[in-house]
């Protein structure tokens, strides 16, 4: 077997098991009210932190470049409630416009 | 499942859609040249169904890294999803097959789409997931068969999309104090430790955040 296929088939069947564990264990079971006090708050704290990561992220490296701009124009857009297509649509226009003008 | 949840995921993914698409095909680029084949590529993508991982797996070996580098690496970029599993795991009921299958349309995006103020809207999530799925492995074949992408997806912005579309669904769940303490209890944790570990860690680590919730409020 090529080293690529040991890859995929590693890859695959670890990421199928990780995405499986907790639908597969608790699936359809209400949380206990504890746990979904918890859980409740992973959207914010992981959704905040994939913006941060794809926001200033550089592989491991920190960096301030076009995308800060473009987020910017999403949180004005945010701010001024427009919805979440042309948040999305105005943010990648205008990375993309820095980008050029850059 | 009401099938206009269905559809309304469906449509809610379509522009996501736009932009996974524009990076599957680079993928399937990418996967070739690491060696693995069209059908290798196209395999991953069904099998593995997470961009990051499989950029940085494809990457690693291309530049003739090892396979467990490899392997760890996109291990460590999916470990977030246990936690996610988690979170959606009261909407996805089922024969111990369907969950397993249902877990899999669980991606970044598709995830967020079906969120509703830290619940999950069952419908939201498999119609959001099945179009991303769709689009993913239809592009990864057209990039591994050798179709040169549209135009390069960073020069039209497009990899600003997915954290505009993240910022502006946690935009939503700002409301109440103990969300934005979250939000940036996991913001900070993960820029703090992206300098120092691997890829990957720095998410999950900030999935920490969350244990605020265990504060009375």
């Amino acid at each position: 077997m090529s080293a690529g296929w040991i890859a995929i088939a590693v890859i695959g069947v670890a990421t199928m098991l990780i995405k499986a564990t907790g639908p597969v264990i608790l699936g359809g079971r209400e949380l206990p009210p504890r746990v979904l006090d918890v859980v409740t708050l992973l959207a914010p704290a992981l959704l905040a932190a994939l913006v941060a990561t794809q926001v200033f992220g550089f592989g491991r490296s920190l960096v301030l470049d076009e995308r800060v701009l473009g987020l910017s124009v999403a949180l004005v857009a945010l701010a001024l409630r427009a919805p979440v297509l042309v948040v999305v649509v105005v943010a990648a226009a205008a990375t993309a416009t820095f980008r050029l003008i850059a | 499942m009401p099938s206009s949840r269905f559809r309304d995921g469906a449509r809610a993914a379509l522009p996501f859609a736009v932009a996974v698409g524009a990076f599957g095909i680079p993928f399937g680029l990418l996967a070739r040249s690491a060696g693995f084949g069209s059908l290798g590529a196209v395999v991953m993508s069904a099998t593995t169904f997470a961009g990051s991982a499989q950029f940085a797996a494809a990457s690693i070996l291309d530049a003739g890294g090892a396979v467990a580098a490899a392997v760890v690496a996109a291990i460590l970029l999916n470990a977030r999803y246990a936690p996610i599993g988690v979170s959606v795991a009261p909407v996805l009921g089922g024969s111990l097959w369907k969950r397993f299958l249902l877990a899999q349309l669980v991606v970044d995006e598709s995830w967020a789409i079906a969120n509703r103020g830290g619940r999950f809207d069952r419908g939201l999530l498999i119609g959001a997931g099945a179009v991303l799925y769709v689009t993913w492995v239809s592009t990864t074949a057209l990039g591994a068969l050798g179709a040169q992408a549209i135009g390069d997806p960073t020069a039209l912005g497009l990899d600003a999309a997915f954290p505009a579309l993240f910022l502006a669904l946690l935009w939503s769940q700002l409301r109440e104090r103990r969300g934005i303490v979250a939000a940036v209890l996991g913001a900070s944790i993960a820029l703090v430790l992206t300098p120092f570990v691997p890829l990957g860690l720095p998410i999950l680590a900030a999935s920490a955040g969350c244990l605020v919730g265990l504060r009375r409020s």
